[in-house]
């Protein structure tokens, strides 16, 4: 009981010192939030590039092209491909972005046919606003995924123009793919005309599902070696490792990130340890006074522990909370060649940055709280 | 704060006393070879010029600074071989302090800083309540309980640091100059206080001054020189509660 009453005790000082707690807070959570918004990046690049064993998607691209403008690969090969061992369903698509280049901003336009779009589409998303019937019923309509419609602020019935291209908001879907939903779908002959092509000519990639998810390799395999020999030769990837590649950069920059979240914890420390310290060169006189009127060391350098937690939790509860909500809201993402990663709220996000904020900045008090313990009452009597 | 303590023994014993410090290659000895008893219930007050002393005899007896040789028995405790925690634990029980910059906690109340000493104690909230309340009555400041230092003047925080040094009921205070820094008026009330303390609650009382007068308000005087006790004067024609041998 005697340490609760002490860390009681530490705690109602820390408060009566509001404007040296605050600052410490601000400061502990704005590097929380660079932490918070570091491991968003880490998060939505893992969701987006690591495989598991229920994936069936593979994306069949033309063989040695790396971009949407350079990836043509013939529309009838739909046919063949659906004819191959193993796949389930093929839907040829256009791709058109708005920015080649890795942008927080980018529109990944998603030309389908209207067959695709009610048969493969509509069952793997949730409509949360329009249909999928407005939508077909117009040439220029565009379902929106969530994310790209909250980033942009548009609602069913908006028009937006990006690329060169102006489409009609006929709904907004939710789904469990950060590809979903970052992209506009539209259809398949608008963008084709939009984009220069022909209606029936060159699409830039294939989405295909596999019935059983053991088999990726082989049906990749064998779709490739269908199209070896054809005009345009293909290269066929599970989803995320085709993603993985083609954002090579985002992954590097998420990469860097680790450091700015190493950086972030290694500023909290030091702001946790720099807030003591000078808190504890302040307080001489008082960790004396409370020596002398029987406090033990254990005690002093407890009570100094207890104000490094406080600070450091309540500092990581304010940055993390605010980079939850600024990501929440935000909806930010990232985009190359046409896929997106997403940086994405989560509260495990929010947990594990608090946690280390926490541990970080309780272990950064810990050396100045030994020292405290080991004080010369008497010297610190003598202090102002 | 009705408790009694009486008891014939003598209760402060120093034997060949002596503290020495170190500052670079300098040493310094402020107290040497000091032999002194003090018996349970005494108000003795310590006289002496600056370097006397007196300031470190206090600061042993409160077991805040470490005894260099010699032995010093309070009680049943053998203050110079404690070990920190020992004398931390030991001070929470035996002994209330009084220093002459009052030493409160200025982010705590005049409530909250008599109350400190209480929290090292199994005492319930209403129990050290009754404690703190009854503490801050004997000074005359229970009106004030809820007032931060600053709001108080220095007469009355010394008051709360003596509330703060009886309130767990100690059988040893000690005061280091404890009207140094106060006005005339000031300084009687303390010194009235302490010796209302002495005579009412039977209390052991050492006080550090500089002033005569300060020093006559106490049972016994005690001269210090060059770190060795010089002369003893009694200002009651006869010691009824306590004494110096």
């Amino acid at each position: 009981m005697i340490w609760w009453r002490v860390a009681l005790l530490s705690l109602r000082m820390l408060g009566r010192n509001r404007l040296r707690a605050v600052l410490a807070m601000i400061g502990i959570g704005v590097a929380t939030f660079l932490l918070s918004a570091e491991r968003a990046v880490h998060s939505g690049v893992a969701e987006a590039t690591s495989a598991n064993q229920d994936d069936t998607r593979l994306i069949v691209y033309r063989a040695n092209r790396f971009c949407p403008f350079a990836s043509k690969i013939p529309e009838r090969y739909v046919d063949e491909l659906l004819k191959i061992p193993g796949v389930k369903s093929a839907v040829p698509m256009q791709i058109v972005v708005s920015n080649c280049r890795a942008s927080l901003d980018v529109v990944v336009f998603r030309g389908v046919r209207a067959e695709d779009a009610k048969a493969v589409l509509a069952p793997r998303m949730r409509v949360l606003d329009g249909s999928f019937d407005a939508f077909l019923s117009r040439g220029d309509g565009a379902m929106l995924g969530s994310a790209l419609a909250a980033r942009r602020g548009l609602k069913v019935g908006d028009r937006f123009t990006s690329a060169g291209l102006s489409v009609a908001v006929m709904g907004i879907v939710e789904s469990d793919g950060p590809q979903d939903r970052n992209a506009a779908y539209v259809q398949l002959p608008f963008l084709q005309s939009s984009a220069g092509g022909v209606q029936g000519g060159d699409v830039t990639q294939f989405e295909v599902e596999v019935t059983d998810a053991t088999q990726m390799r082989e049906v990749a395999r064998a779709i490739d070696e269908r199209f070896a020999t054809d005009r345009a030769p293909t290269s066929t990837r599970p989803e995320k490792a085709f993603v993985a590649l083609a954002a090579n950069d985002l992954v590097a920059i998420a990469e860097f990130a680790g450091w700015l979240g190493i950086g972030a914890l290694a500023a909290v420390f030091a702001l946790v340890a720099n807030a003591i310290v000078l808190s504890l060169e302040a307080r001489t006189r008082e960790i004396a006074i409370l020596q002398s009127v029987g406090f033990r060391g254990g005690l002093i350098a407890w009570s100094v522990v207890v104000e490094s937690l406080a600070l450091a939790l309540s500092g990581s509860i304010l940055g993390a909370g605010a980079a939850y909500l600024a990501l929440e809201f935000g909806r930010f993402g990232l985009g190359a060649d046409g896929v997106s990663v997403e940086f994405q709220p989560s509260l495990s996000v929010a947990f594990i940055s608090i946690a280390a904020a926490s541990i970080v900045g309780t272990v950064a008090g810990l050396v100045p709280a030994l020292s405290a313990a080991r004080r010369s009452i008497v010297e610190g009597m003598k202090s102002a | 704060m009705n408790d009694s303590i009486n008891d014939s023994k003598a209760f402060i014993r120093c034997t060949k006393l002596t503290k020495v410090y170190r500052k670079g290659d300098q040493e310094i000895t402020p107290l040497k070879d000091l032999d002194l008893e003090i018996e349970r219930g005494s108000f003795i007050s310590l006289m002496g010029p600056s370097g006397s002393g007196k300031t470190t005899l206090l600061n042993l007896l409160a077991g805040i600074d470490s005894v260099t040789s010699g032995s010093l028995w309070i009680g049943d405790n053998e203050i110079g071989s404690m070990s920190r925690n020992q004398l931390a634990a030991w001070r929470a029980k035996e002994v209330g302090i009084i220093f002459q910059s009052y030493n409160l906690v200025p982010v705590l109340t005049a409530y909250e800083n008599v109350e400190l000493p209480l929290l090292l104690h199994d005492f319930t909230r209403s129990e050290r309540a009754a404690r703190v309340e009854s503490a801050l009555e004997t000074v005359q400041l229970l009106d004030r309980a809820a007032h931060f230092p600053r709001q108080l003047s220095g007469g009355q925080e010394q008051r709360v640091a003596i509330a703060r040094a009886i309130v767990a009921n100690p059988p040893l205070l000690l005061a280091d100059e404890p009207t140094g820094d106060l006005d005339r008026d000031s300084a009687g009330m303390i010194l009235d206080l302490l010796g209302r303390l002495h005579r009412e609650h039977g209390r052991t009382i050492v006080m550090v001054t500089h002033d005569p007068a300060a020093a006559r308000r106490a049972e016994i005087e005690l001269h210090l020189e060059k770190g060795q006790l010089i002369r003893s004067t009694s200002n009651v024609g006869h010691t009824t509660k306590g004494g110096v041998h």
